[in-house]
């Protein structure tokens, strides 16, 4: 079983990111299983969803120490999440930083250097500046879309199958944008 | 749509369970995690779908609709069951026509919630038959179960799930929708009408039909048992099935139910004869163990498992003493994300007047319930829908005229028609000179955008007509009622002002759209020119996601901000422009 846990802040399109992984493990014949989170975490928190998939699939949770792959919005919760990382586990992460609350209020300051600390830490990591591939795409709105990109590189699925999901999952005037996003992560 | 395998979620499965089922009526309120049922249920042309003005009304919609013969269906969240508690549990007795559920979604973990009850409790109370899936395909199969069960024991029948469940997405087959006529309609007043003389004999009824449910639910499929012929056995239901499965996985018998109330008492006996330990692994309160305990079966449960949070994997290995995998974290101070009122956000300008008011703020239950937070942190007491302006009434009276003077309840336009309306009357009728805002978004916010009565839309998007707020003050008795536009921070203040300065009830109405809302058009991103700013935060204190300071000079986001200038007016330099 492989345990893909995605991370973010609310409104940068988690759940449209898990919803294709989803489907393509769907496709590819696997038990399936995606846990989202809905409500009040929405609204500018910290959002976490859960992609799991193999023969047989019990729990849609991820807990600490089984995520296969940590695909993370933002940089800071890349490093808050590590903990739900296997040992020898890859985190694909957007460098965007994004200030929550208690630093923009300076409650807290936001941490320094946190790719290299992630390194340190023992994680394979992937660094992509999915902003910046995004508006090269057409929109900043396909962060999400080209982080899906990046983390499709690693798994053993072929390309066609990804944007064949990405095709059944987004609205169809903005699938061409969609799919410049996906292929510009996926090489990056 | 002949058996498809499809991703869906909970929710989204008895939605497809209701199609399938033949359902025709469905009458919800939104509320997380149990919306989307009802959002995709409206998606069948087959089923007619609404909005209710709360959980109340739809309960009693569905009841009606049972009673007039169409299979229907309501739906709700925890603390929305305790609204519509009062016909659920006559319903209990009347029963049904045609079959008749009740779907209600708790929140252990409190993901989006203000309490952590546990709804099993009311199927005991109320003596409804309750179901509990603990994956999508169990949630179409239960829901469409359950209209056989209610038509069977004449009797409302109960779904619950979590979070977990109705929010997760796995595997379900679908097949085609069952032609369900409408059963006729016969007129039965001793079946129908609650009159003492009628209610006696079907309260008599209910305890027949409980023992003869209890019956079914010795040999019944729901509750099945896995013998992996080990010495230690698990009692479980809903998430908790899947959580134990993975952390044990064959080291154990299990004893899986899936019908919560009544729960059996042969089938538990059984099997814990011949085990050396058996657990029961239940989230919240302490039912099926306190069950177990009742009818003599020797179990371990709360004394090894929280009565509070949400289970998972992990929680059940760690306190069986099963070992788990490594993990590192970071050795850094790593900030909280806490959530915040989003950019443009037309609560903010009200919140931001509202504590330099420094008034009292009676709160209310919305994405509003956020200007609790830093750096506006301008609410004093929250409790659930409706209540900010009842108990801002029974804080005035408490505390009188000084109180009055200084203190305001907060509450939605979708909160207000919800529970708000009754509470008003109460200001009007037993004269208290409390101000009251009224912070109209033109949507239900927090639950994902869904239309009510104010917004003039149906759940489908049909034109209806739309409930005049001011209208209805006036009607009440409320004579002052002002209507101002958040994002003028000056007039804001400035109707808060005389609002509360008046010497009679009042109302101000903060009237903006939701800025997430499609049909609202943003305006270019503002900047701030650095050789004006001199860092002195002001803007700061409106607790807008988009600004922040860097080297000491105020900096905006252009990708998160709408342009809706709420910031413009505290710059004492006129810094911030396009």
């Amino acid at each position: 079983m492989k345990s893909v846990m995605i991370v973010g802040v609310g409104g940068q399109g988690t759940l449209l990111a898990s919803r294709v992984l989803g489907r393509v493990m769907l496709d590819a014949g696997y038990d399936v299983k995606v846990s989202e989170v809905h409500g009040m975490s929405q609204r500018g928190g910290s959002v976490v969803t859960y992609v799991r998939w193999g023969e047989r699939v019990e729990s849609p949770v991820i807990n600490e120490g089984e995520a296969d792959i940590l695909l993370a919005f933002e940089q800071l919760e890349a490093a808050r999440y590590l903990p739900y990382l296997k040992k020898g586990g890859v985190i694909v992460t957007n460098t965007q930083k994004i200030d929550p609350m208690p630093v923009i209020t300076g409650a807290a300051v936001y941490p320094e250097g946190l790719l290299e600390k992630l390194r340190a830490a023992g994680a394979h990591l992937t660094a992509v500046d999915a902003l910046a591939l995004a508006e090269q795409a057409g929109s900043q709105k396909a962060v999400n879309v080209v982080l899906i990109g990046a983390m499709a590189a690693l798994l053993d699925i072929p390309e066609e199958s990804w944007l064949a999901a990405i095709e059944k999952t987004v609205p169809a005037k903005f699938l061409d944008m969609n799919k410049r996003a996906f292929v510009l992560g996926y090489g990056a | 749509m002949n058996n498809l395998k499809e991703l869906l979620q909970g929710n989204e499965a008895v939605a497809r369970g209701l199609y399938e089922a033949g359902v025709r009526i469905v009458s919800s309120y939104p509320g997380t995690p149990s919306t989307e049922i009802t959002e995709t249920a409206a998606k069948y042309d087959e089923i007619y779908c609404e909005w209710a003005p709360n959980e109340k009304v739809a309960a009693e919609v569905a009841a009606g609709a049972a009673i007039g013969g169409a299979r229907s269906f309501c739906g709700m969240k925890h603390v929305g069951l305790n609204v519509a508690a009062d016909p659920v549990f006559t319903m209990s007795y009347i029963g049904v026509n045609a079959g008749m559920v009740i779907g209600v979604a708790d929140d252990p973990g409190m993901h989006s919630s203000q309490n952590e009850q546990d709804s099993r409790n009311y199927a005991i109370a109320a003596k409804l038959l309750m179901l509990e899936p603990s994956d999508s395909a169990e949630c179409r199969d239960m829901t469409k179960l359950a209209y056989t069960l209610s038509e069977q024991f004449d009797t409302p029948v109960m779904l619950r799930l979590s979070t977990r469940i109705a929010h997760s997405r796995s595997i379900v087959d679908t097949t085609e929708r069952e032609n369900v006529p409408l059963k006729p309609y016969e007129k039965n007043q001793a079946k129908n009408i609650m009159l003492p003389a009628f209610a006696r004999p079907k309260h008599e009824f209910v305890e027949k039909r409980t023992a003869a449910e209890r019956a079914w639910a010795e040999t019944c499929a729901l509750n099945f048992v896995e013998d992996n012929g080990a010495k230690t056995g698990v009692i479980v239901a809903g998430s908790a099935y899947k959580y134990a499965k993975e952390a044990l996985g064959d080291t154990v018998n299990y004893l899986k139910l899936g019908v919560i109330n009544p729960l059996p008492v042969e089938k538990i006996r059984q099997f814990a004869q011949g085990l050396e330990t058996v657990y029961v692994i239940e989230e919240l309160d302490d039912i099926i163990e306190s069950h177990c305990k009742k009818i003599g079966v020797a179990v371990i449960g709360k004394d090894v498992f929280p009565r509070c949070g949400e289970f998972s994997q992990k929680l059940i290995a760690e306190k069986l003493g099963i070992p788990r995998g490594e993990s590192v974290a970071l050795e850094e101070n790593i900030p909280v994300r806490p959530p915040v009122m989003c950019c443009g956000c037309p609560h903010r300008g009200l919140f931001y007047a509202l504590k330099r008011e420094g008034v009292y703020v009676s709160g209310d239950i919305g994405c509003y319930t956020l200007g609790a937070s830093a750096p506006l942190g301008a609410m004093d007491a929250c409790i659930c829908m409706g209540a900010s302006v009842s108990a801002l009434h029974g804080f005035n009276k408490a505390r009188g005229a000084e109180a009055e003077k200084k203190s305001v309840a907060v509450i939605g336009d979708s909160t207000f028609i919800h529970s708000g309306i009754t509470s008003l009357i109460d200001i009007a009728y037993n004269r208290s000179n409390s101000t009251v805002v009224i912070l109209d978004n033109s949507i239900t916010g927090m639950t994902g955008h869904q239309q009510n009565p104010t917004t003039g839309y149906t759940i489908k998007g049909d034109p209806t007509s739309a409930v005049d707020l001011e209208a209805l003050c006036h009607a009440i008795g409320i004579s002052d009622v002002r209507v101002v536009d958040p994002y003028d921070l000056k007039a804001t203040r400035a109707a808060i002002h005389e609002a509360l300065a008046a010497e009679c009830p009042s109302v101000v109405i903060s009237r903006r759209p939701c800025a997430l809302l499609k049909t609202v058009k943003h305006k270019p991103a503002l900047r701030v020119d650095a050789e004006k700013c001199i860092g002195c935060k002001a803007c700061m204190g409106i607790g807008c996601p988009a600004i922040s300071v860097r080297d000491g000079k105020a900096v905006i986001d252009a990708t998160q901000c709408v342009g809706c200038g709420v910031c413009t007016s505290l710059c004492p330099k006129q810094a911030i422009g396009e």
